[in-house]
């Protein structure tokens, strides 16, 4: 899923670095508010956490791998802005340090993994959850279908950048075939391990899921000269 | 002091969080399948894949998550991982408290209930 440098014209990667940019500056604003106190050792723990999952490619077909994207995994646990800022640093971290991802697609690659795929896919995280019963499984099955959609809006992302874009004149239909095949494939890589990781989480630290902090028993609400000695 | 108590547990959940993070790059990522991935495989059958320009960067001591100087092909990609993972949470840890601190100063600034530093 990570372009290299020369599949997208230099106008269009432009454009996507520039609304890339202003997204970030956004969901930076954004994350400030997302934030617990305790939290930034979290998210930073988050992007680590997917740093390693993107190295993990699993077979998916005949000559073909995929890797998890992490988007909607990282919105669940520490909310979709932070979450997108946590998959941004990646990418960020792969194109400089590893040579993964080309540096003129850095703006796209953050536009179609943090942005399309993480917080478009915190948006279908959110409708499940709001027709699903309010339980931790509801949780974890959301969270997997959203994660397996968020690959395949990620993949449709980079459709409509190359046929704009796209350096090589090929046919766009075939092409847009190829990508939401192939990804729907992956999608369903993403979907188990996303389903997975916020299973473990919930059991062992429930407290710690953003996009479970609406099951979290409500804390009573002590007046200030009661909190230092107050427990539930 | 259940303050205390439950920062101990995050500080455990944070460190058993990191160890499985950097077991899974040091000893599955060697595993990991080098098939090309979806989109470079689109782009192979697709025919476009001859547009991709080689990476800037492509001669870096990690490039291609690897080491250089490290021949083990495995052991390099291991190692290449434990490198992401710590930078990855060094650099993050380090971004999300600055967002953090700097909305703790503007909620001061006006005037608006802190939360402690």
């Amino acid at each position: 899923m990570h372009i290299p440098d020369g599949f997208i014209n230099a106008p269009v990667s432009v454009a996507a670095g520039a609304a890339t940019l202003t997204g970030i500056a956004v969901a930076v604003r954004k994350a400030a508010n997302e934030l617990e106190d305790r939290a930034a050792p979290l998210a930073g723990l988050v992007a680590a956490y997917v740093f390693a999952l993107q190295m993990l490619n699993f077979p998916v077909a005949a000559g073909t791998s995929g890797h998890l994207l992490g988007g909607v995994l990282a919105a669940v646990l520490v909310g979709p802005w932070t979450g997108a800022v946590c998959v941004a640093l990646v990418l960020l971290i792969q194109a400089l340090v590893f040579a993964d991802g080309g540096l003129s697609a850095l703006g796209l690659n953050v536009l179609n993994m943090s942005f399309v795929g993480g917080i478009g896919g915190y948006a279908v995280f959110a409708a499940l959850r709001a027709v699903l019963p309010r339980t931790r499984p509801s949780v974890v099955l959301a969270s997997g279908i959203a994660a397996g959609i968020s690959v395949v809006l990620a993949s449709i992302a980079f459709w409509a950048e190359y046929s704009i874009g796209g350096t090589t004149g090929v046919d766009l239909s075939t092409v847009f075939a190829a990508m939401v095949g192939v990804h729907a494939l992956i999608g369903v890589g993403e979907g188990l391990l996303t389903a997975l990781t916020v299973a473990a989480v919930l059991a062992a630290r429930s407290d710690l899921v953003y996009g479970a902090r609406d099951l979290r028993p409500t804390p009573t609400v002590l007046p200030p000269s009661t909190v230092a000695t107050g427990g539930r | 002091m259940a303050r205390t108590t439950s920062r101990t547990t995050i500080g455990l959940f944070i460190a058993g969080g990191l160890l499985v993070s950097l077991g899974l790059a040091f000893f599955v990522g060697p595993l990991a399948s080098s098939s090309p991935d979806g989109l470079e495989k689109v782009s192979i059958d697709q025919g476009f894949d001859g547009s991709a320009r080689d990476h800037a960067l492509g001669d870096s001591t990690f490039a291609e998550y690897g080491v250089e100087g490290v021949d083990d092909e495995g052991l390099a990609t291991g190692l290449a991982g434990i490198v992401g993972v710590v930078l990855t949470f060094g650099v993050g840890a380090l971004l999300f408290a600055t967002i953090r601190t700097i909305r703790g100063r503007r909620a001061n600034a006006s005037g608006a209930a802190a939360p402690p530093a």
